[in-house]
């Protein structure tokens, strides 16, 4: 077992069963599937997948929230299942999208009480708290008692309460879930940079967004219904797509986009979804050739093309190529 | 230095864990209401008691019973505190304010965590005894005479008692880890269960026999006779007067240690159910 390992995990998985009276009564759901992981020290690390595809319940296995139920995973060198109480002293974890808190107490209060679970003295933690405060943009509301706070602000809050801490690893589950653009922005250059500027810090953070994964990450690993289906640094993970092209189309309608394209020839990968009332196509073809027939095949069946794209490939079409959906497709 | 970092960290999980009970009961008025609540409840917990007796029972409050019953039901006050104030933190922090998650990643020892919750309500508690034992001195003439009070009795008994009730608290957290919806009643559900069996309502001598059966072994029945004992100078059951004060606290000593250890093994095993069945984070909004 090398050292420099952040996070390292062997044939981890997970099946939930379901409820007794719920609906699908005693079917077993496969949340991960043998998967074998390891991020360095030092990494900003991603977990790219579509909703559902396990991203959380690996978060809270690593996190020592939940207990897989075969392989293993280990945290800091330490086996979370076997002494999740030393993995703790080197962690901290923000799922976004929720509005936890403690909602008698301020801000600060909130902040302050977490910081004193760790350990930080008075001074450390009341700096620490003024600089993150600062950082979502928070510094005013300080002293404000936090239900009073929008759903947005208790996540910056939630937000801050990882870093204060300043763990060796952090795991973030979606952190700007919800978030309006700007904030985004602002948090997504505060993880890149928090990374960079402290050595051996590890962030391993999940997200659906291709954009946020492909701007932050060292690495990423693409991840769909409980499998690890690649994990490259996103340029090579792009890079496996340079051979192909990349046409993105918009219709106003197709009367069977599943099946239209079937048999043509040339077409590597295809998915489409519904976007402000058209009809957006991703399309990954071998040579732009293949294109003419698409065309072709859309006015046959008097579909309006509305625009044609021919563009880089992101990773969002990595996504497609490895499962034949889009990120946002219900599987 | 191991255990030395261990010692800090339960520590300081009990401090702040008490700081956060105590703002979370104290905050939700202001400090004035707040006093005045905490004077009002219990006083007119006792004046309901008072009534009832009066009622109820033969020769009314000058029955020989009235003071044991009056103290009985003073330190009961600690019962459903103690146990409510302990485990709905569990229910609390998860499905509340969403927050056991965020503690169970901190590395924060559970158990100080909960007893320090449980910190605030056992002091209202106290607050509140003692204004109900003031008042019936006070008003209703109880045989509490200041210079014959046995200290030594009354605190050792107290510490037991409340030792007992504050494991049965953690045990009921446990259940209420892993019985997630129905959580928040577990703690004034027992109480008012043990109320009838422990005899702080009337001896437990009038009991029927598998009832008797049952309060002997509860911690509760010895630990209200100790305080009964330490205040007025004798205890209300003719069963239990067989016992000198130094076995009474014997037995009480020990069945604590009982509660204590059972608790902690059951809440071990609820915690590995519940990282099992992923209920940590559970949130039942519905
Ligand atoms: N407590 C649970 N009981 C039963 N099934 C669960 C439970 N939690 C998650 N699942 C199932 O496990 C699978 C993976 O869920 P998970 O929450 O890990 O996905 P995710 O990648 O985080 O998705 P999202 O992007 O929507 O947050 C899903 O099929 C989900 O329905
Ligand atoms: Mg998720």
């Amino acid at each position: 077992m090398s050292t420099n390992l952040a996070v390292s995990t062997q044939n981890l998985g997970r099946v939930y069963r379901a409820k007794k009276r719920e609906a699908g009564s005693g079917k077993e759901i496969v949340a991960l599937h043998g998967v074998d992981l390891e991020i360095h020290q030092g990494e900003l690390f991603g977990l790219l997948g579509p909703n559902g595809a396990g991203k959380t319940t690996l978060i809270k296995i690593l996190t020592t929230l939940l207990a897989p139920t075969s392989g293993e995973a280990r945290v800091a060198g330490t086996d979370v299942a076997k002494n999740p109480w030393e993995v703790r002293r080197h962690i901290n974890m923000v799922s976004g999208g929720e509005s936890s808190g403690y909602g008698l107490l301020t801000v600060e209060e909130n902040l302050w009480l977490f910081s004193q679970f760790y350990g930080l003295d008075w001074k450390t933690a009341r700096e620490r708290i003024r600089e993150m405060l600062k950082i979502v943009g928070m510094e005013d509301r300080a002293k404000t008692k936090i239900y009073h706070l929008s759903t947005g602000m208790r996540q910056k809050m939630n937000f801050a309460r990882g870093f204060i801490t300043d763990p060796e690893i952090i795991f973030l589950d979606e952190p700007t879930l919800g978030l309006d653009v700007q904030t985004s922005r602002v948090l997504r250059d505060f993880v890149k940079n928090w990374v960079r500027v402290r050595k051996n810090k590890t962030l391993l953070l999940t997200t659906h967004y291709m954009q946020e994964a492909d701007e932050l990450c060292d690495r990423v690993a693409i991840i769909d219904r409980g499998k690890i289906l690649a994990c490259d640094t996103p340029s090579n993970l792009k890079r496996s797509l340079n051979q192909s092209s990349v046409f993105h189309l918009k219709v106003d309608s197709l009367p069977q986009p599943d099946s239209q394209f079937q048999g043509l020839k040339g077409i590597q990968s295809f998915a489409h979804h519904q976007h402000n009332g058209l009809l957006e196509l991703s399309f990954i073809v071998e040579t732009e050739n293949a294109l003419m027939p698409i065309l072709a095949s859309i006015e046959r069946s008097k579909g309006n093309l509305i625009s044609l794209e021919k563009r880089q490939p992101t990773l969002e079409d990595v996504f497609i190529n490895l499962v034949g959906r889009g990120l946002s497709e219900e599987p | 230095m191991a255990t030395n970092q261990r010692a800090v960290e339960n520590l300081r999980s009990l401090r702040m864990a008490a700081w956060l009970g105590w703002q979370i009961e104290s905050n939700w008025t202001d400090p004035f209401l707040f006093a005045i609540y905490s004077v009002i409840k219990p006083i007119a917990g006792a004046l309901i008691l008072v009534f009832m007796y009066m009622v109820v029972a033969k020769g009314g409050l000058s029955n020989p019973l009235f003071p044991m019953i009056f103290v009985g039901n003073a330190f009961y006050i600690y019962v459903a505190m103690v146990l409510m104030g302990v485990s709905f933190a569990v229910v609390d922090d998860r499905e509340r304010y969403g927050m056991l998650k965020y503690m169970y990643t901190a590395p924060l020892n559970i158990y100080f965590y909960l007893l320090g919750r449980g910190g605030a309500k056992t002091l209202i508690a106290t607050v509140s005894v003692l204004i109900t034992l003031a008042f019936g001195a006070l008003l209703f003439n109880l045989p509490i005479d200041i210079a014959s009070i046995d200290w030594l009795l009354l605190v050792t008994g107290l510490v037991l008692g409340l030792l007992s009730l504050a494991f049965l608290g953690i045990f009921l957290g446990g259940v209420a880890l892993i019985t997630a919806r129905h959580g928040q009643f577990t703690g004034e559900a027992v109480a008012g269960a043990l109320y009838m069996l422990c005899g702080a309502v009337f001896p437990i001598d009038v009991l029927p026999g598998l009832l008797q059966a049952i309060s002997y072994i509860l911690p509760l029945t010895y630990w209200i006779e100790t305080m009964r004992r330490a205040l007025l100078g004798s205890g209300s059951s003719q069963i239990l007067s067989q016992l000198s004060n130094l076995e009474l606290v014997g037995v009480l000593g020990a069945f604590s240690v009982g509660v204590v250890i059972l608790s902690v093994l059951f809440f071990r095993w609820a915690e590995h159910r519940a990282k099992e069945k992923g209920l940590i984070d559970m949130q039942t909004n519905y």
